[in-house]
């Protein structure tokens, strides 16, 4: 058996992931974590949303730095277009989900990435949100997303990231999946 | 309180499997039964079921199977059967309807009190069945009361359940099992569909048990397989073994006029919300069936046993968009019957060894939390093999290795200390 095996290198800290699991087995109160942001309303449909800190691991962390992003509607909607619509930046979560857990998927399977895209579509009907019509919903009713992949591996082995990557994904279990959703004002 | 070197719980296949491997290294010991042999077939199985491994497969130590249909696949009454003959074969020390109620420490080794006296003993074998309490999901509290949940420990037959729709939770063995003579019955029949594993009835002529067993699936052990969580949870295959060899997958359950949805989710105000992930479920298990192929394929070309590639088979057909929320009642449902799996009960068990989630801490069966204790008969125990009949055979040889040396050195050892 060869043993020189040429190693992928994603960048991705494989080793130290995998460490976490072991290490958090065995703490499960480490695990949970807690993910947050704050939103302001800055003028008609304009937000601006700061993320600052998480907590997890018993403790609070902060961000290397605060980010920060624009939230609006399109002209179509007689908005500014200022930023991206909210639903717009639930796919952007889902895309950059699945694209970075399909690099550790590779990291961990020892397929070397050379270019990865990720496109993403929702379907939406818009009488839901304007209250135009009670049976339609108001979220996406169908949501696709397309790889490009070029990697060293079989296409076999790139459908497997793929799947796996939706395995392990935790806004493709927010999407897919309902969560109880609590709203309060002071 | 009666002293004995090893006391042995359960009389089912593990159980009486260490037991024969205990009397041929010369240990005296005693099983306890809280029923009769093969107690838990005899009692929570489903009428038409039969083992997934064919017969030639269905071996213990000691005992082969003699009869005229190698290929076949025994019922539980033909296998009750099988069981009864190797205990009295091997004159097994067997104590039935003595129910265990407790297992503790003591000051050589533990006590083990049944509802008939009590035994001390340095060693003790819990061969007591990893299929004893079904588990099923907390989101089952929230269904309408209306609707009658029936476990498959409860499950007999199709004419059981009362009229109306089913929605079957759990697409593994069990659950497709189920899911098909439903249907086969004339009900409508909803599948919830999660993670699960899609394999053929055969390949090229040969059973797919004897294909896992040819390239070494079988043997894997616990301790080189990469994950063992994921091992040790793997569902089991959607296989089931019928006179006629067929397959079972979702495809055929589709084909007789079943609904597939994803995953059960939530019940909110007595609608059941279905995951959106059945398309990457059953990709993940084609994408699986398929790695699984090639391995077989690439054996058949080095053995030489023939140049034929196994057909692919059909990808799983995923509706295209399958339901996300169904209202139980109002669509005529009358049965949720949860295929979700089982766990092991260890409520009889007063030693400190269960992790957090209720489950025994162990290292391929020897509970090294307190020696002297040992574990058999749960999957992948010691090898992926473990789950069936025949996988008794090195667990118990294993097992009884390592407790023969703890025998021997328990003689000359303090009481052990639990604190």
């Amino acid at each position: 058996m060869s043993t020189t095996e040429p190693v992928a290198d994603n960048g991705v800290n494989v080793e130290h992931l995998l460490g976490a699991r072991t290490a958090l087995t065995d703490a499960p109160e480490a695990a949970e974590f807690t993910w947050r942001a704050t939103t302001e309303w800055v003028r008609g449909t304009r937000t601006q949303t700061t993320i600052e800190d998480y907590s997890g691991l018993g403790e609070k962390h902060s961000h290397k730095a605060e980010y920060s992003y624009t939230g609006d509607h399109p002209e179509v909607f007689a908005s500014e277009d200022d930023g991206p619509t909210p639903v717009e930046f639930v796919l952007v979560g889902l895309s950059t989900c699945l694209t970075a857990g399909l690099a550790a998927v590779a990291q961990n399977r020892n397929i070397q990435l050379k270019s990865v895209k990720a496109s993403i579509e929702g379907d939406m009907n818009i009488l839901g949100i304007l209250g135009g019509d009670p049976e339609v919903r108001n979220g996406f009713n169908d949501i696709r997303v397309h790889f490009d992949i070029d990697a060293d591996a079989s296409p076999e082995e790139i459908e497997a990231l793929v799947a796996q990557s939706q395995k392990r994904s935790a806004v493709f279990d927010v999407v897919t999946n309902p969560s109880n959703v609590s709203v309060t004002v002071n | 309180m009666t002293q004995v070197p090893v006391v042995v719980i359960g009389a089912g296949h593990a159980g009486l499997a260490v037991s024969h491997v205990l009397t041929g290294r010369g240990v005296e010991h005693v099983v306890l039964e809280r029923g009769e042999v093969a107690n838990t077939w005899r009692t929570e199985r489903w009428d038409s079921l039969r083992l997934l491994t064919p017969n030639w497969l269905t071996r213990l130590p000691g005992l082969a199977y003699e009869g005229d249909d190698p290929d076949g696949f025994m019922t539980v009454e033909e296998l009750i059967g099988f069981i009864e003959r190797y205990a009295e074969l091997g004159d097994a020390p067997v104590r039935t309807q003595t129910e265990v109620t407790s297992v503790a420490p003591g000051d050589s080794g533990y006590v083990v009190t049944t509802r008939d006296g009590s035994w001390e003993a340095q060693a003790v074998v819990l061969a007591t069945g990893a299929f004893n309490r079904p588990k099923v999901p907390a989101v089952a509290a929230s269904l309408p009361d209306e609707l009658e949940q029936v476990t498959t420990l409860d499950y007999k037959r199709p004419d059981g359940l009362r009229p109306g729709r089913v929605l079957v939770v759990g697409a593994s063995a069990t659950g497709l099992q189920i899911a098909d003579e439903l249907l086969r019955s004339g009900r409508e029949v909803t599948v919830a569909v999660g993670e699960h594993v899609r394999m053929p009835r055969a390949c090229t002529g040969r059973d797919i048990m004897w294909w896992l067993d040819r390239i070494g699936r079988l043997d894997e052990r616990y301790d080189q397989v990469d994950d063992l969580v994921r091992a040790r949870h793997v569902p089991s295959p959607q296989l089931v073994g019928t006179p006629d060899r067929e397959d079972l997958d979702l495809n055929a359950l589709t084909a007789r006029g079943a609904e597939l949805v994803g995953r059960l989710a939530a019940v909110r105000d007595g609608h059941a919300l279905f995951s959106g992930s059945l398309r990457n479920v059953c990709n993940l298990a084609d994408l699986k069936l398929v790695r699984l192929l090639d391995t077989i394929d690439a054996r058949t070309a080095e053995d030489g046993l023939g140049d034929d590639a196994i057909a692919r088979p059909e990808p799983t057909r995923v509706p295209a968009s399958p339901r996300l929320d169904v209202d139980l009642v109002a669509g005529g449902y009358e049965t949720v019957l949860w295929a979700t799996g089982f766990r092991s009960d260890y409520a009889w068990l007063d030693v400190p060894v269960l992790d957090r989630k209720g489950e025994l801490r162990h290292d391929g069966g020897i509970v090294r939390d307190a020696p002297g204790l040992y574990r058999i008969g749960l999957n992948f125990l010691r090898r992926r093999k473990s789950s069936f009949i025949h996988g008794a055979e090195d667990d118990a040889t294993d097992l009884v290795e390592d407790l023969v040396a703890h025998l021997g050195s328990s003689i000359r050892t303090f009481p052990i200390n639990f604190v």
